[in-house]
C-alpha cells in the first residue's frame, strides 16, 4: 500500500469517480486552473478538462444551488466549499433545498450530490473561516454528513458519498490534508455509517470524529504510557447516519465515555451522542459521561488561544483522568 | 446586445388590437383552432381548479398558504405551450397554473393542497411544493428566490448532457430582490445556459408595491449588467407571451444564451387568500384590471370574433372545467391521509429503498 496524504487520497477519489461515472463533475472555487486552494483538485483539469473540473466565481448561493438543479436531473456534482464557513451563504440551497426535495416532492426528486471541504479550526483566521457545521447539518433530515480523520477514510468515504443517492456534505480538515497514511490504490469504499475502533482498550471509550479522533489516539497513548489507562478510541467518521451499535458496544465494554469534538458544546455532535448512551447503556456507565467541545465562543483569532479554544490532547486527558 | 424594452404605457396600450396583432405574429401564425380553443381551455381549468381551492380553504380543508394564481392564467399557458420536449420549468409557490398546465391533474393537485396521500406529493409539499417531473416540472418552491440558482442547475444539466432544451425559471417580481437571482445571472451568462428567467410581474411583492420595493424599471433591465438579452410583455395576452418567451427559447436553443423576460400580469387575491388585500391596493384597482385585462375574458372575445368558438362552446367549457374541479375536491375529500409512518418515508433514497441501502447504521433518531 502506498503511503500517501489526506489530501492525495481525496484527490484519488475524486479521479477514480470522474473517471467511473461521466455523470460526475467537480465545481468550486479556483477547483481547476489554480488547483485548488488546499490543492485538493490538482491535476483533474487536465485530466478530465473544462467540462468536468469547474471554476466557479466566488457565488456559493449561485453555484451550490447550480448544483443542486443539476442533480435533480441525475447529475452527481461534487461541489467544492473552500472553507466549509463560507456554506452559510448558501444555507436555503444546500439545507432548505438539498435536504428537502425529495421529501416535498414525495420521492420524486432524487438529490445525488455531494458538498466537501474543510471544516476545523486551529489555523488563526478567526470566528468566520474557523467553523464546524457537522451538528448543524447533522440537524437536517435528508442530509448525510462524514468526517474522516484518514487519507484511508477520506479516500473511501468520499467514493462512497459521490457513489450516494442522497446529498452527502464531507467535512475534511486543513490541518490533516498534509498528514500521510496507507492508501490502497484499488477502488474501494467505506460505507457511510460504519464507526471504526481505531485502538482498543478496555478502561475509557474516546468517541471522537474528524481530526479529534487523531488527537484521540495520541491521548490514548500518553494514557497508557503516563497513567497505566487502556482506552478505547471509536472514530465515529460518519455524523448521519451514526454507527450507534460501536458507540454502544464500546461504552458497554468499557463502562466509562468521553465524547471528544470541535463543535462548540450547545448542541454538538457529542450532545446527541450523550443522549444515545445514556438512554442506551445507561446501566453499563460506572461514570458521568465527559464532553470536550471547543470552549463556547466565537473562534479567536490570537495565535496560543486558539490552541486552547479547541480541543486538544492535553484537554482529553485531562477530561479521562476526572472519571478514569 | 439587449432587445428593446416595451416602452409603451399601459394608458396607450389597445389590448384588443394589440392581441389581434399577436394572433397573427410568427410563432402564432397557423395555429389550428382546435389548439387555440385548448388555451382557453387551460387557462379556464387553471381559473375554476383555484376558485374551487379558495372555497376549500375557506371552508378549512386546506391548512397554511394558498398563493392563487387567477389573473395570471395567461403566463403559464403560453409559456408552456412553446415548450418543446427537452425544455423543463420551475417556479416558485403560485405554481398551481404552471402544474395544471404542463398536465398535472386537477384531483393530484387538489388532493395535495388538502395534505392528502393521494396529491401529487403525497401530502407532503403543500401548495407551495407541486412536482411533477415526469412532465419536466420541477417545482413548487417555497423561498423567494431560491429556485432561480436552481433553474440555472437544470439548464446546465441539459447543456451537460448536450440536449438542445432549456429551463424557463419564473419568479416574481419581488424575487428580483434577492441575491441568488444575481448569482444565478452571472453564472448563466458566464457559462452561456439555456435558461430563461421570467419574472411574472404582478406589481406587488406580497403587499409591497413596485414603485416601494424596486428602483429602476423594467425589472428585466439588470439584465443588461451581465450581458443577458431582455425584454418585457405583457401577460394578458397568451399570444403575446407565446411570442416572447418562444424568442427566448430559441435564443436558448440555437445559441445556448439566457434571457430575461418580464411579463406584466396581475393577481386578483392577496399574496396570500388569508392576507390582507387592502392595506396596499384598492378593490378598484383590481376591478379595472379585471374590467380591461383579464385574459381569460379577452381571449373568450377574440374566439368569438375570429369566430374560432361560439358561445355555447366557451360555456360548455366553462362548465365542464368547474364540474372537473368540483370533482377533484370530491376526490380530495374522499382520499385518505398519508399513513403516520409516511412521516419518515422519501426523506432518504436509501431508507425508501431498503435493498439496495450502501449506508449502515442510524438514519433517523427516534
Amino acid at each position: 500500500m502506498a503511503l500517501i496524504t489526506y489530501r492525495d487520497a481525496v484527490n484519488q477519489a475524486l479521479a477514480e469517480e470522474l473517471a467511473r461515472d461521466p455523470n460526475v463533475f467537480v465545481m468550486g472555487e479556483e477547483v481547476g486552473q489554480y488547483k485548488g486552494a488546499y490543492k485538493v483538485t490538482r491535476g483533474l483539469l487536465e485530466k478530465f478538462g473544462p467540462d468536468r473540473v469547474i471554476d466557479a466565481p466566488i457565488s456559493e448561493a449561485g453555484f451550490c444551488g447550480l448544483g443542486v438543479g443539476a442533480s435533480m436531473l441525475g447529475l452527481r456534482p461534487v461541489v467544492e466549499f473552500m472553507f466549509w464557513s463560507f456554506c452559510y451563504v448558501a444555507f436555503d440551497q444546500v439545507i432548505n433545498n438539498a435536504a428537502n426535495i425529495r421529501y416535498m416532492s414525495g420521492g420524486l426528486i432524487n438529490i445525488p450530490i455531494v458538498f466537501r471541504g474543510p471544516a476545523n479550526g486551529g489555523t488563526n483566521v478567526g470566528a468566520t473561516h474557523s467553523h464546524t457545521p457537522e451538528n448543524f447539518v447533522a440537524n437536517t433530515p435528508g442530509l448525510k454528513v462524514v468526517c474522516p480523520a484518514t487519507p484511508h477514510d477520506a479516500k473511501g468515504l468520499m467514493k462512497a458519498a459521490i457513489r450516494d443517492n442522497d446529498p452527502v456534505f464531507v467535512m475534511e480538515n486543513t490541518l490533516l490534508y498534509g498528514n500521510e497514511g496507507e492508501v490502497p490504490e484499488d477502488d474501494y469504499v467505506i460505507p457511510l455509517g460504519k464507526a471504526e475502533v481505531k485502538r482498543e482498550g478496555t478502561d475509557i471509550s474516546l468517541i471522537a470524529h474528524g481530526r479529534c479522533a487523531v488527537l484521540c489516539l495520541e491521548a490514548a497513548e500518553a494514557l497508557a504510557s503516563e497513567h497505566g489507562i487502556n482506552a478505547e478510541v471509536v472514530d465515529l467518521r460518519s455524523i448521519r447516519p451514526l454507527d450507534e451499535e460501536a458507540i454502544l458496544e464500546s461504552v458497554k465494554k468499557t463502562n466509562r465515555a468521553v465524547l471528544v469534538e470541535e463543535n462548540k458544546p450547545f448542541c454538538g455532535v457529542a450532545a446527541q451522542i450523550c443522549s444515545i448512551i445514556q438512554e442506551k447503556a445507561f446501566d453499563y456507565l460506572d461514570a458521568p459521561i465527559k464532553r470536550v467541545s471547543s470552549i463556547d465562543a466565537p473562534q479567536i483569532y490570537s495565535m496560543p488561544l486558539e490552541k486552547l479554544q479547541i480541543p486538544s490532547v492535553d484537554r482529553i486527558t485531562e477530561a479521562v483522568l476526572e472519571i478514569a | 446586445m439587449s432587445a428593446k424594452p416595451n416602452t409603451e404605457t399601459p394608458e396607450e396600450h389597445d389590448v384588443a388590437a394589440s392581441l389581434r396583432e399577436y394572433a397573427k405574429k410568427g410563432i402564432n401564425e397557423g395555429i389550428d383552432n382546435k389548439t387555440r380553443l385548448d388555451y382557453y381551455r387551460e387557462m379556464v381549468r387553471i381559473r375554476r381548479f383555484e376558485e374551487r381551492s379558495l372555497r376549500a380553504y375557506q371552508q378549512g380543508n386546506i391548512g397554511g398558504f394558498l398563493h392563487l394564481y387567477i389573473g395570471q392564467e395567461a403566463v403559464a399557458v403560453g409559456c408552456v405551450s412553446v415548450m418543446k420536449e427537452d425544455d423543463h420549468i420551475i417556479t416558485a409557490y403560485r405554481d398551481h397554473g404552471h402544474g395544471l398546465a404542463v398536465g398535472m391533474s386537477m384531483n393530484e393537485c387538489m388532493a395535495e393542497l388538502y395534505g392528502k396521500h393521494t396529491g401529487c406529493s403525497k401530502g407532503k409539499g403543500g401548495s407551495m411544493h407541486y412536482f411533477a417531473p415526469d412532465k419536466n416540472y420541477w417545482g413548487g418552491h417555497g423561498i423567494v428566490g431560491g429556485q432561480t440558482p436552481l433553474g440555472a442547475g437544470i439548464a446546465f444539466a441539459l447543456k451537460y448532457k448536450k440536449l438542445k432544451g432549456a429551463c424557463l425559471c419564473f419568479m416574481g417580481d419581488g424575487a428580483t430582490n434577492q441575491g441568488p437571482w444575481y448569482e444565478s445571472l452571472n453564472l448563466a451568462s458566464l457559462w452561456d445556459l439555456p435558461v430563461v428567467f421570467i419574472i411574472e410581474n404582478n406589481g406587488y411583492s406580497m403587499g409591497t408595491a413596485l414603485g416601494r420595493h424596486s428602483i429602476g424599471t423594467p425589472l428585466a433591465r439588470r439584465a443588461e449588467g451581465y450581458d443577458i438579452d431582455w425584454s418585457t410583455c405583457y401577460g394578458h395576452d397568451v399570444y403575446e407571451v407565446r411570442h416572447n418567451v418562444g424568442a427566448a427559447l430559441e435564443r436558448a436553443h440555437e445559441s445556448s444564451r439566457p434571457t430575461v423576460l418580464e411579463i406584466m400580469t396581475y393577481r386578483y387575491r392577496g399574496h396570500s387568500v388569508a392576507d390582507a388585500d387592502d392595506t396596499y391596493r384598492t378593490k378598484q384597482d383590481i376591478q379595472d384590471y379585471k374590467n380591461t385585462k383579464d385574459p381569460i375574458n379577452l381571449f373568450h372575445d377574440h374566439l368569438i370574433e375570429e369566430g374560432i368558438a361560439d358561445e355555447d362552446t366557451l360555456k360548455k367549457i366553462n362548465e365542464e372545467a368547474k364540474e372537473e374541479a368540483e370533482q377533484s375536491a370530491k376526490f380530495a375529500e374522499q382520499s385518505p391521509f398519508p399513513p403516520e409512518s409516511d412521516i419518515q418515508a422519501d426523506v432518504y433514497w436509501e431508507t425508501d429503498n431498503p435493498d439496495e441501502r450502501t449506508s449502515e447504521g442510524t438514519l433517523f433518531f427516534n
